[in-house]
């Protein structure tokens, strides 16, 4: 049904902080995946971060600003895509709550007005896109993991597993326990780092039983968390960015 | 009058959530049995849970009558005191623990009683009421299967609905074979032997005391009608056998009308032990002669709870119904247990519950990934991450009002934070410090992968590598691509 709409003709990328820093490479898939499904990309430089983890450790009234920046860079933006669940999810779920908190009515309905047009980019490649099929090749075995955020406050649902069950080449094998939480919560992560590790080892304990050779989720936060583990254990697993598998083809 | 002094069972000299949990993690035993246990019970939930069509219009029910139940808690305890009165109870208001502790002490003492039969009960436990019974030289037999191998054991309970979930069948072979003088010498693990054991234990408790204390799942206000869920019949028992009846409640826990049991006996159940409906639901109003207790007191305890209904975003904590659910589905919880938490209240809803009585947010709401199961799963839709957050805010406000030293004050997290949201409030300071991190990660950066962290970062690298910062952020790269 949303797949018989227009699809936007542009999109402004909310690349995050964090992506932006440390996962340059998805955001370069996320470009390349766009533009070769028709859609221009805008990138407004004046973007930082969207103040998730400020919010979530209990320093609210620091992340006012940065609530106020996103408003003023993407209020405009007939869309915004960003190759984060989590940090959607403080948009469409919390930046409300900031706002009141912030005693700003104007800002509030801003935040209202917007946010809602904030997706995350298997929500918009899907709903918006109408797209499953995306022309991709990886001839890789992969498992899926579905991150809290997207899973349990945007709801994404099975969207990033029909997307990439429509690539070619691919074998995605189900990750079993795929709903439990990787561990890493932010600075939970640290705070609670022994809990944290306890969570993380058996997420990389049914990553490992599907025999898969790419971990792949729709939030590099969760796959820093989990490839951390893999990567210090010598495990042979790499973790992916869904982006960038999206975004390869046979030409590749 | 003097001010309410709020006291939750556990919480002094309980260790730091991160501290307590350490331990717990390290114990196999208690990490296979939990383990077990929840997974068990969460697949059972979710499929009794399935069964309903009409479950989210239940659990929105749920979640708006106990809004309105709230918004108007004066008015309806006030009717629900009328009611009970007019049945032939009595009814007693009590502002904190020791208040509860002794209006129940001095009935008890005025019946002549030493010794006492308890259903199960969080809310006397919350207050401590055995302890200090105990003082006053009256004994309280626990009569809750799960509860009775606690207080034999000497330990405190780990979970809300199954206190002993932390144990398993040989541990409770080996409890009962010691400590109960009528087991058979040769008494097996098979839970039929163990409950036959606790049953001819219990039976001679129920046929001699003369006093029985339960708390309550819900009272009706408009009937007075009190009502206690369970699954072992021990709780009818010890609420129609004895001459005197006690029952403590939090104030939450009215309700407006007899109708409304219909949401919350459907919810209950379902979330809390995976049944379609739960083996006892006992309700009882007032004294009947001929009947049951001949004294009946209802005892109404707020020992925090209009704290925790002043503020806007925590009042919800006071929906819960005590099913538990939030903690079996908990990968923090199924991990750590329920002591990590130091608490009489365990799991998620425990890191929001306790802080909020007692006013001191300390460790608890950060035991948490925010990875919302709870919250999906919460038959009054408590938004337990959203609490979490919520009270994180209040204690990082704390911390910054309390007297530190000016060291601590720079050094800490808050001096990391503020400067981070600076640099983020800045597009020329976050790109600098885009570079900066490129340049000052080279003497961590071993192999292409950062393996040690300093300081409070430590954590992070203890069992997990860091990709190193690459060479060309995104940003760079959209400005120099053609």
């Amino acid at each position: 049904m949303t797949g018989r709409r227009q699809p936007p003709a542009r999109a402004a990328l909310f690349i995050t902080c964090f992506n932006d820093t440390m996962f340059p490479q998805t955001g370069r898939a996320v470009v390349a995946l766009l533009e070769r499904l028709g859609v221009g990309v805008e990138f407004p430089l004046e973007q930082t971060c969207c103040g998730q983890m400020h919010f979530n450790t209990g320093y609210a009234d620091e992340t006012i600003p940065l609530v106020r920046r996103f408003v003023d860079v993407f209020g405009d933006s007939e869309v915004v895509v960003s190759p984060s669940a989590s940090c959607v999810a403080m948009v469409r779920e919390y930046y409300g709550r900031v706002a009141q908190l912030a005693g700003d009515a104007g800002l509030a309905r801003a935040v209202e007005e917007l946010s809602p047009r904030v997706l995350e980019l298997t929500e918009f490649v899907v709903d918006r896109l109408g797209r499953e099929d995306v022309g991709a090749f990886f001839p890789r075995r992969v498992t899926y993991h579905p991150t809290c955020h997207g899973l349990r406050m945007l709801r994404v649902g099975d969207r990033p597993l029909r997307l990439l069950r429509a690539v070619q080449g691919i074998e995605v094998i189900e990750l079993p326990e795929a709903e439990e939480c990787c561990g890493f919560g932010g600075t939970f992560a640290v705070k609670n780092a022994d809990t944290s590790i306890a969570m993380l080892t058996d997420k990389v304990r049914t990553i490992l039983d599907t025999g898969a050779e790419v971990c792949v989720a729709a939030d590099n936060s969760c796959l820093m968390h989990i490839g951390g583990a893999l990567s210090r254990q010598r495990a042979g697993v790499r973790t992916m960015h869904i982006a960038e598998i999206l975004a390869a083809t046979a030409d590749d | 009058m003097t001010e309410p002094h709020v006291h939750v069972a556990g919480v002094d000299g309980a260790p730091p959530f991160p501290e307590a949990a350490r331990a717990a993690l390290a114990d196999a035993q208690l990490r296979h049995n939990l383990g077990h246990a929840t997974h068990t019970i969460r697949a059972k939930r979710a499929k009794v849970v399935a069964e309903l069509p009409d479950w989210e219009a239940l659990r929105e029910a749920g979640r708006a009558l106990k809004e309105r139940v709230l918004r108007h808690l004066d008015a309806h305890l006030v009717e629900l005191e009328a009611a009970v009165v007019r049945a032939g109870g009595t009814v007693h208001w009590a502002r904190d623990a020791d208040e509860c502790n002794r209006i129940v002490g001095d009935l008890v003492a005025a019946h002549g009683a030493t010794e006492v039969v308890k259903a199960k009960s969080l809310t006397t436990e919350e207050i401590g009421l055995n302890e200090a019974l105990a003082q006053r030289g009256i004994h309280a037999w626990e009569t809750d299967l799960a509860q009775l191998i606690i207080q034999l054991s000497d330990d405190t309970p780990s979970h809300i609905l199954v206190p002993a979930i932390h144990k398993n069948r040989e541990q409770i072979r080996e409890l009962f074979a010691r400590t109960l003088a009528d087991a058979p010498a040769d008494l097996s693990d098979d839970p039929r032997a163990l409950a036959e054991t606790a049953r001819r234990h219990l039976r001679r408790l129920f046929l001699e005391t003369r006093v029985g204390i339960s708390g309550v799942n819900f009272a009706v206000a408009e009937t007075g009608t009190v009502s206690v869920v369970e699954s072992e019949g021990n709780g009818r028992m010890c609420t129609t056998l004895p001459e005197v009846l006690i029952s403590v409640m939090g104030i939450e826990k009215v309700i407006p009308t007899w109708q409304d049991l219909e949401v919350y006996l459907q919810l209950l159940p379902r979330s809390s032990t995976a049944e379609r409906m739960n083996p006892y639901t006992s309700l009882w109003t007032g004294t009947t002669d001929g009947d049951g207790p001949r004294a009946f007191h209802l005892v109404l305890l707020d020992n925090g709870r209009t704290n925790v209904l002043a503020d806007e975003i925590g009042r919800q904590t006071l929906n819960c119904i005590r099913c538990s659910a939030c903690l079996n589905v908990c990968p923090v919880y199924e991990r750590t247990g329920g002591h990590a938490y130091g608490s009489t209240y365990p799991g998620p809803i425990g890191a929001i519950l306790t802080p909020q009585l007692t006013g001191l947010a300390g460790s608890l709401p950060y035991a948490s990934s925010l990875c919302g199961a709870c919250y999906e799963v919460c038959p009054v839709k408590i938004n337990i991450p959203e609490v979490l957050v919520h009270l994180r805010r209040e204690e990082v406000r704390r911390e910054a009002q309390a007297p530190a030293s000016w060291r601590e004050r720079v050094s800490g997290e808050h001096a990391a934070m503020r400067a981070l949201a600076r640099v983020f409030a800045n597009r020329r300071l976050y790109e600098a410090a885009q570079r900066a991190g490129r340049v000052g990660q080279w003497p961590l950066v071993r192999d292409g992968r950062i393996q040690h962290l300093p300081g409070s970062l430590a954590g992070w690298t203890s069992m997990r590598d860091l990709p190193p910062v690459p060479s060309q952020s995104f940003r760079e790269w959209w400005r120099q691509r053609p």
